[in-house]
């Protein structure tokens, strides 16, 4: 075809109504950068209002105690893009941590191996039952929550047995410092800069947001939805193993309770970072972003000091709903334009 | 004769209750655009999920090529060369244009990983060939629908699409881009490729088809070249009529003319519009009459009465029942001031299959059934109780599930759901569809017995002979406009086709 045909300038669509452009953009700008503004926001009031805050020290602390939260939170962005929603990595971070302190006593590699491969074959599962049999993520995905809980119940002899971490090549992958940040944290960055190649650059990241998008789209557009979805629970729960076997190592030990109810933490910090619950939307920057604005507002509380840090949770959960409706609204002038 | 591009041979589909597809034979020849046509429920769904493999036929073979093939699922179809572009679900709105143009073939750069500045550059020039210049790097639901519309086409034709189905492809467009589209189309002609193309707007089908197959409840009504085939031929054929042997026979139960009071009209709709759905369209109906609404599928038959009943949000005119304007928008308001809309799809939109006959009925009378929030059981007993006898409803007992009646009984239900709000504007959407003979004709009875009490009553039918002999006058819609208004002895079915089939000259 050589020939242009004339008068079919769609950017009179936004000639039409000057200034929807300019809205267009900004509502993008809001969109995937909003949790990195209110960031950088409060930081800068926190560094003002509290000496304590703005020291190396405490950027590290909150970088340290984020990097975990982050690791699942990857994950779960490949996730909630794709449409779907994973409850399972908190009873998987959990179930990771018991059986790495467990498998420690067998060496590094059985510390770190088990409990990734337990988690990614739950994984595995629950993204085969959602994609096969097209039942709802939430449902799946709840039943692994509990299952695995119980299987961690049943490991820890219903919590009364405490597994210590007994290998120090194990436990100094937790603790060790380079450069003044723990090993987890350089992990952290190096999966963050992965998966953001894996999302936005590669075929496999495209799908991820086409199936999110519009799965029947998808399907006609020739994307592989089945494996596609399946790889997304799989990296999901693997992730969640990881980040779970790394805190083992963190804390010698592998812990019981600390972990459980983690999903809604993660799916706070995915959600704040702008990736819509719908699906075909989002990234990791955002999540990284959402993620360090918890721990941001954890450590702010801290500083406070006269609140107990209960009331975390109460400053999370309105940033949350004042994500949503932000969403809803930039959502809403979107059709309009 | 040349091998056909994409050939049907005698398809036969059936669904549990229904035959869909007929012995359906259908050829497509290279370079064609063959218009798909026929009212509801003639099949043409069914014929292009059959050719694109979302269904498998149940008898028949289908041939590319001259050879014989079966398609498991879309994307086999798809891989075969057969693209369907389906109004919105072929795209995913919220990633960029490029993406969506060019998934699963991005350009990649040495290292494996999608290489952006080319990925750009690839789609803004494929969308120039097409006539598109924009930011491809916007998401798709920013652009507009032409522009959208465009995408798919563009990328149909680039992952090497032989055949090309467009399932109404103008209905959201602007004339500018009908224009466009239809440039493109010409093209694609050029170049061999093949287009199906279902549209009910017959300026349209005689602008770009070369052929035309008609079906009509599940059967090939007439297979042909297109300019040889004059208009009100085409809507006869659409409608089941053949022009040639139109009689009136006078097989509905309607009784004919009814007595209208000489008074005022009982409601009014003045210049409705709604883009791109409704142009304009007025429409009055006085008490004891029975005004029929005509037109092809997609003319506006639906919107007309749904706006009148404020189901569907309008962007200019007003509607007044016995004088007085009703506010905009709101079933509500049009129910309390004596509107009420009898849904085409019963299923969807009028019976709530799980309850009772009796609490289906009383359902929208219930505000005025109750004293402070409290409904009074005895009232409401008595209501159900009177209209299920005047309607004649046959139900073991009013407490019997809506979903165990009959099509026909259901239908009297929402007939006796809208009389117990204190109704005196019926508008009756396809009210005899998809019911037997028998509740036809009782249906039809009613309605006349409902007119001739003072009730004003606006009926859409697909059926003509049901328009010609139960309405008083006729109101024929065009693309979303009145084409005309017939009354009295003018209401024929030959008169209401050529109106149907006139063109649009005298529109604005």
């Amino acid at each position: 075809m050589t020939t242009t045909i004339a008068g079919a300038d769609t950017s009179a669509d936004a000639r039409r109504r000057p200034g929807g452009l300019r809205r267009e953009r900004i509502g993008h700008l809001l969109q995937h950068h909003g949790a990195l503004m209110v960031l950088a926001v409060t930081v800068v009031v926190g560094a003002v209002a509290f000496d304590s805050f703005a020291t190396p020290q405490n950027a590290a602390n909150i970088v340290v105690s984020s990097s975990f939260l982050a690791i699942v939170a990857i994950g779960m962005t490949f996730v909630i893009i794709s449409g779907g929603i994973d409850l399972s990595v908190g009873s998987s971070f959990v179930l990771a941590g018991v059986l790495a302190a467990y498998g420690s006593r067998y060496g590094l590699l059985v510390a770190l191996l088990l409990p990734l491969a337990v988690c990614g074959a739950i994984g595995l599962v629950q993204g085969l039952i959602v994609a096969r049999t097209g039942m709802a993520p939430f449902i799946v995905t709840l039943a692994g929550l509990l299952g695995m809980r119980g299987l961690m119940l049943a490991v820890s002899g219903e919590g009364a047995n405490t597994y210590l971490v007994q290998n120090d090549a194990f436990s100094a992958l937790g603790q060790t410092s380079i450069l003044g940040l723990t090993v987890p944290v350089w992990i952290t960055l190096g999966l963050v800069l992965l998966g953001g190649v894996l999302l936005q650059r590669t075929s496999f990241g495209q799908n991820v947001y086409a199936i999110g998008g519009s799965e029947e789209a998808a399907v006609l557009m020739g994307v592989p939805v089945t494996r596609v979805k399946v790889v997304v629970y799989l990296i999901s729960g693997s992730l969640a193993g990881l980040a779970g076997a790394l805190n083992a190592a963190r804390l010698s030990s592998g812990v019981t309770i600390l972990g459980a109810g983690m999903e809604l933490d993660v799916i706070a910090a995915v959600v704040i970072g702008g990736t819509l619950l719908t699906g075909g939307a989002g990234g990791l920057t955002g999540t990284m972003a959402g993620v360090l604005l918890l721990g941001v507002i954890q450590s702010l509380i801290n500083q406070i000091g006269v609140l107990t840090s209960s009331f975390q949770q109460v400053v999370s959960g309105a940033f949350l709903a004042l994500v949503v409706v932000m969403q809803r609204i930039l959502h809403r002038a979107q059709r309009l334009s | 004769m040349a091998t056909a591009v994409l050939e049907a041979r005698g398809i036969s589909k059936g669904f549990p209750g229904v035959l869909a597809l007929d012995d359906v034979s259908f050829r497509l020849d290279a370079g064609q655009v063959h218009a798909l046509v026929g009212e509801n429920g003639a099949g043409k769904s069914t014929l292009i999920k059959v050719l694109t493999g979302v269904y498998r036929p149940d008898r028949g073979t289908l041939l590319q090529g001259g050879e014989p093939v079966t398609f498991d699922n879309p994307l086999a179809a798809q891989r075969a060369g057969i693209s369907t572009i389906y109004q919105e679900v072929n795209l995913v709105p919220q990633m960029s244009l490029a993406h969506n143009l060019l998934l699963g073939r991005e350009p990649r750069t040495r290292l494996g990983v999608i290489d952006m500045t080319q990925l750009y550059a690839e789609a803004e020039r494929v969308m120039t060939r097409y006539g598109i210049r924009t930011d491809v790097r916007r998401p798709l639901r920013s652009l507009g629908m032409g522009t959208q519309q465009m995408v798919a086409l563009a990328r149909a034709v680039s992952i090497e699409a032989r055949v090309v189905i467009m399932d109404e492809p103008t209905s959201a467009l602007e004339p500018r881009e009908v224009d466009t589209l239809f440039g493109v189309i010409a093209d694609l002609r050029t170049q061999g490729i093949s287009l199906i193309y279902v549209s009910h707007r017959l300026d349209e089908l005689y602008r770009i088809c070369d052929r035309v197959t008609v079906l009509r409840d599940g059967r090939v009504a007439h297979t042909g070249p297109l300019d040889k085939l004059p208009r009100v031929d085409l809507v006869a054929l659409m409608l089941g009529r053949d022009p040639a042997e139109i009689r009136r026979e006078g097989a509905t139960k309607f009784s004919g003319e009814h007595t209208t009071a000489a008074n005022g009209p009982l409601v009014e709709a003045r210049s409705l519009s709604r883009r791109p759905d409704l142009r304009d369209v007025s429409v009055q109906v006085r008490p004891g009459e029975v005004v029929g609404l005509g037109g092809l599928l997609g003319a506006g038959r639906s919107e007309t009465a749904k706006a009148i009943a404020g189901a569907l949000p309008v962007d200019g005119g007003t509607v007044l029942v016995a004088g007085q304007e009703v506010r905009r928008g709101s079933p509500a308001a049009a129910i309390r001031a004596g509107v009420s809309l009898v849904p085409e799809d019963r299923k969807v939109e009028g019976i709530v299959p799980t309850l009772s006959v009796r609490d289906n009925i009383a359902l929208a009378a219930l505000p005025q059934l109750s004293r402070s929030g409290v409904v009074s059981d005895a009232r409401v007993d008595r209501i159900v109780d009177t209209f299920m006898r005047r309607l004649r409803i046959k139900a073991a007992s009013p407490h019997q599930k809506v979903a165990e009646l009959s099509g026909g009984n259901q239908q009297k239900v929402l007939l006796a759901r809208s009389l117990a709000t204190g109704a005196k504007v019926l508008l009756l959407d396809e009210p005899t569809r998809g019911i037997d003979v028998g509740a036809k004709a009782e249906v039809q009875a009613l309605i006349d017995e409902l007119a001739a009490e003072g009730l004003g009553v606006l009926l859409i039918s697909s059926d003509l002979e049901e328009l010609v002999e139960g309405a008083d006058r006729v109101v024929v819609l065009r693309d979303g406009a009145v084409a005309g208004e017939l009354s009295g002895d003018q209401v024929t079915e030959q008169a209401i086709m050529a109106t149907i089939a006139a063109t649009g000259e005298t529109d604005g």
